[in-house]
């Protein structure tokens, strides 16, 4: 269900996806954003109340010129606990979304109970350089998004619409989302977060799709090697968008992890 | 009227198949491609033609900042108007320019350009682009999101530098400054005129008219196509009460002349073709980053310069189509004296920077071109806009205040003295290294 929620005395008025009942769970999404309706979240609602936020500069969300880097968002996500009067609340954030959860629980860690943490950005190697994924087609999107940049999900995640308002129109979405993006990602995904990861005590989880091409698996050793109580787990036949490729084996991992 | 006879400086050598086995001719354009010995070649061969338009009378050279690509070997323009003015006397310097946002801390361009404006004797024009999205965002790094807010930060520190008569401090969002104090200042005062280059975002468009700026349309699509773009700067200037003074616009165009029609044909329709299809051959995903353009000038509908939309209304393109056009304009020199008149009058245009080396074009077609220019076209084009003072051209010192550079004299000079005229140089001063 979509809502507004004001936040930090009206500073950010917040567009969220609501579902479920149980204990609270804040999704944060990746760089292109929430889809609309994402069915792993309904999924998710089943064993959690999910709150998922748009960033602020995403769908309707407002407030996007007052974040401007890590710590902004950090301390937006902490107001939007504060002001939802969530004292601690299991974490898990997608990509991008990855990167700031890792940042949310660093900075107090007394806020998050579990981290799961989804082919997240944040770091770089040299040796394995993550592909420029603001500078790619929408036929490169797909293959490096997708395990199978063939299949009709993949598809449709980069497909161009005929109608020219249409057109116009997703171009406009898209940059308003990566525009806000590049605050945390460009030119290299990397925002010191490798000075601040060992503060990190909640237990976490890395989940990742096997055959993510645009954040390989490999980045999965930046993490546990960091944060104390980490582990690993990997998703077969799921590349980047592995929520939407393997929904079910996403659910299940997720639910584990955290009812564990 | 105005003429600047401005360089890109492109790599001229680029291989024939270059556009089907290379995505793009910016960012990541294969290193291998570039000779440095022919590059020692061009540099010269293109220095010796912004000097030459000097000598017939063009009223000013132009030079601008590019990065990591074979359209324009220019990544420090100022290096190159150091060089021409040594060898220039009259010609203004337009450096157009400088992609301020990019320099740390933005003073060292208000530096640069003061000991370009002293050595010159005043003859600088400052241009302040945000760059283009290549050069920024994917060469340079800068976050697209604050691009332009540090341009105009940066924008506001060089001129307070320039102006400020005492020492000041700077606490700026992305420049912090204890002390800022300006050695050497302009030889122009307060400060050199500036000329804001853009591509058509409609933000500059205020920029300038809030300042009195010089707005200069730099667009490959011609003239013709120029005029939407012209009128709507045309129209913030008059809603802001602001007179339409030509010279405040200034307007880049390709141009070519040649004995007749036909013969600019010959001589110019395969660099236009080079132009177009090496030069202009940019990688779509690296035409616009996402919040390099803001959301108000993508809505307004107008086109970038490269990238897909660009490259696919100007595909097929023949000699024809661009002529028709108004990409080129280009013929015998009446032809281009009608055409260029016609073109100045539409878009209001007092200041004409002409693109005359083309692509591949090599030098004696380029000196051939800008001969007759200068000799055939430009004295019957000079007399429009004769009414309206130029605000927006530099003030330089008279000649007779002006220091002459010592006559070129390249022979090595004999240290012991006997032999070599004119040995001056004391024996101690030559290099005894191995």
């Amino acid at each position: 269900m979509k809502t507004m929620q004001k936040i930090g005395g009206g500073r950010f008025e917040v567009e969220m996806q609501v579902c479920g009942s149980g204990d609270p769970l804040l999704y944060l999404h990746g760089a292109g954003g929430l889809v609309g309706v994402d069915p792993f979240l309904e999924e998710l609602g089943k064993d959690f109340k999910v709150i998922a936020p748009h960033l602020p500069g995403y769908g309707d969300s407002t407030g996007g010129e007052l974040i401007e880097d890590v710590v902004d968002a950090s301390l937006f996500y902490h107001q939007l606990m504060d002001d939802l009067g969530i004292a601690s609340a299991y974490v898990v954030g997608h990509s991008m979304g990855g990167m700031l959860a890792a940042e949310l629980a660093a900075v107090d860690v007394h806020r998050v109970k579990k981290l799961v943490l989804v082919c997240p950005a944040g770091f770089w190697r040299d040796e394995t350089p993550i592909p420029d994924f603001f500078a790619m087609d929408l036929s490169d999107l797909a293959a490096n998004l997708f395990h199978d940049p063939k299949s009709p999900l993949a598809q449709m995640f980069t497909a161009i619409p005929e109608d020219a308002e249409r057109l116009a129109e997703m171009y406009v979405e898209r940059t308003k989302r990566l525009t806000q993006a590049s605050k945390f990602l460009w030119p290299i995904p990397d925002r010191g977060l490798n000075k601040r990861a060992w503060r990190i005590a909640a237990p976490t989880l890395l989940l990742w799709g096997a055959s993510d091409r645009l954040i390989p698996p490999v980045y999965a050793q930046e993490f546990t090697s960091r944060i104390k109580q980490a582990q690993t787990q990997t998703i077969k036949e799921a590349g980047h968008m592995v929520m939407y490729e393997q929904p079910e084996a996403f659910v299940k991992a997720v639910r584990g992890f955290l009812k564990a | 009227m105005k003429f600047t006879w401005f360089h890109l400086m492109p790599y001229r050598y680029l291989p024939e198949d270059f556009k089907d086995k290379y995505r793009s001719v910016w960012v990541d354009i294969p290193r291998d491609l570039y000779d440095p010995k022919v590059g020692h070649r061009l540099y010269n061969d293109y220095l010796d033609q912004l000097e030459f338009a000097d000598r017939v009378g063009f009223d000013g050279l132009g030079v601008n900042e590019h990065h990591q690509n074979a359209y324009g070997l220019m990544p420090s323009p100022n290096i190159m108007a150091a060089a021409l003015s040594r060898r220039t006397r009259h010609a203004n310097l337009l450096v157009l320019g400088n992609s301020i946002a990019l320099y740390n801390p933005p003073v060292r361009v208000a530096e640069e350009f003061a000991m370009l404006d002293v050595i010159s004797g005043g003859r600088l024009v400052a241009g302040f682009p945000v760059g283009t999205s290549m050069d920024t965002n994917f060469c340079y790094g800068e976050v697209p999101a604050t691009l332009r807010e540090k341009y105009y930060e940066a924008h506001d520190l060089i001129v307070k530098a320039w102006t400020e008569k005492n020492v000041f401090s700077f606490n700026g969002k992305f420049t912090k400054l204890r002390y800022v104090n300006l050695w050497p200042k302009p030889l122009q005062q307060p400060r050199p005129p500036i000329w804001i280059p853009g591509g058509g975002s409609v933000e500059t468009y205020d920029f300038c008219a809030d300042h009195d700026y010089q707005y200069s349309f730099l667009s490959y699509f011609g003239y013709i196509a120029g005029k939407k773009v012209a009128d709507g700067y045309w129209n913030v200037l008059a809603k802001k009460g602001k007179p339409l003074n030509p010279y405040s616009l200034g307007f880049a165009q390709v141009v070519a002349v040649s004995e007749t029609d036909e013969q600019a044909e010959r001589d110019y329709a395969p660099h236009m073709d080079y132009f177009y299809n090496r030069c202009l051959h940019v990688y779509n995903g690296f035409a616009d980053a996402p919040g390099y353009r803001t959301l108000k000038t993508i809505k307004s509908g107008l086109l970038g310069q490269v990238g897909r939309q660009a490259a696919l209304r100007r595909e097929g393109l023949t000699w024809k189509d661009f002529l028709n056009e108004g990409y080129v304009i280009a013929g015998s020199p009446k032809t281009v004296r009608e055409r260029l008149r016609e073109a100045m009058k539409s878009l209001n245009c007092g200041h004409l920077m002409m693109l005359m080396q083309i692509g591949s074009m090599p030098p004696e077609l380029v000196r051939k071109s800008t001969e007759l220019f200068a000799r055939e076209v430009m004295p019957h084009v000079r007399d429009l806009w004769s009414d309206w003072e130029d605000k927006w051209s530099p003030r330089p010192l008279p000649e007779s205040e002006r220091a002459m550079p010592a006559p070129i004299d390249l022979g090595r000079r004999e240290v012991n003295g006997k032999s070599a005229p004119g040995a001056t140089v004391r024996a101690e001063s030559r290099s005894t290294a191995k």
